[in-house]
């Protein structure tokens, strides 16, 4: 039997790489009979919708610009690279 | 070849600096990835007409934001991270010794509102901005960027284990800090 610790373990594991059929298992086994791990899964779901969000708010947010003066800096920055050269 | 500069920051400066910003969340490092891609672009100049500029200087953009997170990772030796017992002694805060949760995790929802869900993305996004740097840096490359565990063990230079014992401990911090700062309303 998993304990919660091992099962979020697991959980966590599972957005990172394919779990073996045993720890499948296992883990829908405990999932079956513990609401907290269940609501774990739930939350950790909730967190990559969550950042997913900020993420593609801010990629669309046009507000957002490049600042003027970080702009005239790369622009200098390019030109004084390529004299030295 | 630097009035190639001044075109590509004019047209495609705002996309870039957004895209980078969205995934270092750091207005400093999002320049710095921003000037890194235009000195890169400029220097081998190896755009092919079958893809769009934006697309090819996204392609260098990218690299260039995983060299800013992989520097604030090696900072410090990776094993100050994972601490030595990092699968078992760390985690004490959520579980008893046998392994059950010691506060059970709760439930909450996105919210429909959209008044709600803002302020519930803006605790998640300080939540984030207070986990530890090198943690964050490792999350930010897995959930946010959503580059592959594999890909990142080849950039830090860490074992598949490593990657899964730091993940685990980011996103606990994180809905535990949600759970805490998230009052549904």
């Amino acid at each position: 039997m998993l304990t919660c610790k091992q099962a979020s373990q697991l959980i966590s594991q599972s957005l990172d790489r394919p779990l073996s059929w045993y720890e499948l298992m296992q883990l829908r086994l405990h999932l079956m009979m513990c609401g907290a791990c269940n609501r774990f899964r739930k939350q950790l779901n909730l967190l990559l919708i969550g950042l997913r969000k900020i993420r593609t708010n801010i990629e669309n947010n046009s507000a957002i610009h490049l600042p003027l003066d970080a702009k005239a800096r790369i622009v200098e920055k390019v030109r004084s690279d390529q004299q030295s050269q | 070849m630097s009035s190639n500069v001044n075109d590509w920051l004019n047209d495609h400066g705002d996309y870039l600096y957004r895209f980078a910003l969205a995934r270092l969340k750091d207005t400093h490092q999002a320049e710095d990835a921003v000037q890194e891609t235009m000195l890169a672009a400029i220097k081998n100049n190896s755009f092919e007409g079958d893809s769009s500029i934006r697309t090819w200087l996204t392609g260098i953009l990218k690299h260039k934001i995983i060299d800013i997170q992989r520097k604030l990772i090696r900072e410090q030796p990776i094993s100050d991270i994972i601490d030595l017992d990092a699968s078992d002694e760390s985690m004490d805060d959520f579980f008893d010794k046998t392994g059950h949760w010691l506060d059970k995790p709760q439930s909450f929802d996105m919210p429909d509102h959209a008044l709600e869900q803002s302020q519930f993305l803006s605790v998640l996004d300080a939540c984030m901005q207070k986990l530890p740097k090198k943690l964050k840096a490792i999350f930010m490359l897995r959930d946010v960027h959503e580059m592959e565990n594999e890909n990142i063990c080849k950039e830090l230079d860490i074992t598949p284990t490593n990657a899964w014992v730091m993940l685990y401990r980011a996103r606990m911090g994180l809905r535990k800090c949600l759970e805490m700062n998230w009052v549904k309303g």
